[in-house]
């Protein structure tokens, strides 16, 4: 699905990455840990294309095709969505023609904002006063819409209260199963992760994923099948077990862990 | 006021905008136009395209003027409204002219008044009796035809107490018309909890100088809503209509668009007073340069307690040639007055750019959809295929094209 070759970047001049290489293959979702500052949204957003992100040295490749130098705009149409950070509003444009803008016919929009929880705000500009949850949800809202087949999460959890963090663990897992019809709602009670009641939450997912996450509570809701640290502008521990290596963060912190845990708990 | 009185105002400058020697226009009253038959084709064109329904099918009434003769009227059967010439309807209710005739805009206010008080009235008169409500539209189109002309314009509209309006006005010239004068006074009188909602399209050519002086009173829980449109390349637009609340619970409501291509000068502003207690106002302007130049002014001006009134003055530079100027002005005479004032101009956030494209969309229509949602502002009583056309407008702009 994406494969990072000898990725180099830099923002204003300034190298942030040097020699990332990466490889997600179809259904594979992964994790990106790393203290802040040390350049993980600025990978994502080389990745989706963004056009602060200069590219020094490298290659990105999506389905097989060389995306190194395409335009932002061309990567979301080839599959590739990204839940930004810190969207920003923009106003006179309401949150339902931005998920119609992501592609959902009228009766989608309708379900997609009831089932996130949003349905009052789909005539809002969008993003306009939303709260830290409220653009995460709006977020995710617009992706569902977008169904991308490579799914970007830039920290997922940052500014969610408890409740919200199984709604977006939820809405994300939906997103990477590509499950067609919502169940019962935000509170529904039959314990699973996706919209389809039937399918099983933790079934493998059709989609491919790259999570940043720094407290791993998405964990819970999406299988992630590998993990990397992102320290000081490159990738250590390259493709370890998510919950290991998260423990092993817990526990030492990154600089421990980088320089002596990382061959123990390397796969 | 005496004829001398006039006669001295005929010098006096306008307070804003480039002072215009009138004595390089013609004044002269010639019908170059009698009947709708005798309007070209590019001219009708024209006339839909600020808003005008030729069949007049969806509208109550119809009036048009040409240069300075004003076509017989239209008005629906068994619509409860007056529509004439002022001129004629000054003959026709001499009471009317003591209580409305330049009782809102004064005569001397400046040469542009002056020259249009002093001369034969054209323009509409327009009065809907007490408790009317009007559900069409009247449409007014007031048209320049001939080269030179300059065009009086003395329009009352009357909305008595408890009667409701739609008027749209669509303004423009014939393409065949280069250099050309528009003085356009009008003076509404909205009634105790009337409602006059006023929508008024300029489309004129580019070498066509306008100068409408409008006012409007509004009476107690009166409301005026106004909308004005001006998106072409209007060499020289210059206005500062006036709108005073004078009954408690008077609301205003003044939208306005304004888009400057390379080539256009609008200097648009919008005063409104409030008088009374309870009184609301809101002004919202969203203007666009393209490569031209707005001066955007908006004055309120609070003077009772407990009145309460915004004022908004929103720019979008889509070109690196030509300014906006946003002057948003607040004058309070009282403690107990809310009024507060918004003023931004910039440029598109390439962040708000990059988000859309994020979404799938390319860099042209991503800025297409912004300056849409920029100019959203819920204009009430824009006619559909009105609104249609601003949008198609402000699709085909675009940074790549250089606009």
């Amino acid at each position: 699905m994406l494969r990072i070759e000898n990725l180099s970047v830099a923002v204003n001049g300034k190298q942030i990455l040097r020699n990332i290489n990466m490889h997600i293959a179809p259904g594979e979702v992964h994790v990106l840990f790393g203290p802040n500052g040390t350049g993980k949204s600025t990978l994502l957003g080389a990745i989706m294309g963004f056009d602060r992100y200069e590219i020094l040295e490298g290659k990105i490749y999506f389905k097989g095709q060389d995306i190194t130098e395409a335009p932002c705009h061309e990567r979301a149409r080839m599959g590739i969505g990204m839940m930004i950070q810190r969207p920003p509003t923009i106003r006179g444009l309401t949150l339902r023609q931005m998920i119609g803008i992501c592609g959902a016919s009228p009766e989608e929009v309708e379900k997609m904002a009831n089932w996130m929880g949003l349905s009052d705000f789909l005539d809002r500009s969008v993003n306009e006063g939303f709260s830290g949850g409220e653009l995460k949800r709006s977020e995710l809202l617009q992706l569902m819409a977008q169904k991308p087949d490579l799914l970007l999460l830039d920290e997922p959890e940052s500014g969610v209260d408890v409740e919200n963090i199984a709604l977006v663990g939820r809405a994300a897992n939906y997103i990477l199963h590509n499950d067609n019809t919502p169940c019962g709602g935000v509170n529904c009670d039959k314990g699973c992760c996706t919209f389809n009641c039937s399918a099983n939450p933790l079934a493998a997912p059709q989609k491919s994923g790259l999570i940043i996450t720094h407290l791993g509570h998405i964990l819970k809701y999406v299988p992630a099948s590998h993990a990397h640290i992102l320290y000081q502008g490159t990738i250590t521990c390259p493709g370890g077990d998510p919950l290991d290596i998260l423990g092993c963060i817990g526990q030492s912190g990154y600089e421990t862990c980088v320089n002596k845990g990382c061959r123990r708990i390397r796969k | 006021m005496s004829k001398e009185k006039l006669q001295a105002a005929l010098s006096k400058q306008g307070a804003f905008g480039k002072d215009i020697d009138l004595s390089q226009y013609d004044n002269n009253d010639i019908a170059h136009v009698q009947s709708e038959a005798d309007i070209s084709e590019a001219g009708k064109a024209l006339m839909e395209h600020v808003g005008i329904e030729l069949n007049a099918e969806n509208r109550s009434a119809s009036f048009i003027q040409v240069d300075n003769t004003a076509l017989e009227p239209k008005v629906k059967a068994q619509t409860p409204l007056e529509l004439m010439n002022t001129g004629k309807a000054a003959e026709k209710y001499p009471e009317l002219v003591e209580k409305y005739w330049w009782k809102a805009v004064a005569p001397d206010t400046d040469k542009y008044t002056a020259v249009t008080a002093l001369e034969k009235e054209n323009g509409y008169f327009i009065r809907v009796k007490a408790g009317e409500k009007i559900t069409y539209p009247l449409q007014a189109c007031i048209f320049i035809s001939h080269e030179e002309q300059l065009q009086r314009v003395h329009n009352i509209v009357i909305v008595e107490d408890g009667a409701e309006l739609n008027v749209i006005t669509g303004c423009s010239s014939d393409p065949s018309v280069d250099k050309a004068i528009h003085l356009g006074i009008s003076e509404f009188y909205i009634g105790k909890n009337a409602k006059l909602t006023y929508t008024m399209i300029h489309s004129w050519g580019e070498n066509v100088a306008v100068r409408p002086r409008s006012a409007t009173i509004i009476d107690a829980g009166g409301q005026f809503i106004s909308n004005y449109v001006c998106m072409e390349k209007a060499k020289d637009v210059q206005m500062n209509p006036v709108t005073r609340l004078v009954g408690e619970g008077a609301v205003a409501r003044m939208n306005s668009i304004l888009v400057a291509p390379k080539g256009a000068h609008l200097d648009i502003g919008g005063i409104v007073s409030l008088e009374v207690p309870g009184c609301r106002a809101e002004i919202v302007a969203r203007t666009i340069c393209t490569g031209g130049e707005i001066v955007n002014r908006g004055t309120l001006i609070g003077k009772a307690e407990g009145i309460r009134a915004h004022l908004e003055c929103n720019g979008l530079m889509l070109s690196d040639e030509g300014y906006i100027s946003a002057i948003p002005q607040l004058d309070a005479y009282t403690g107990n007055a809310e009024m507060s004032h918004e003023a931004a101009v910039g440029r598109i956030a390439p962040e708000e750019i990059e988000y859309l494209m994020a979404r799938g969309l390319d860099e042209e229509e991503a800025t297409a959809t912004i300056v849409r949602g920029f100019l959203n502002v819920n204009i009430e009583g824009l006619p559909d295929t009105l609104a249609k056309k601003i949008t198609d407008t402000l699709d085909t702009f675009s940074y790549n094209k250089g606009m």
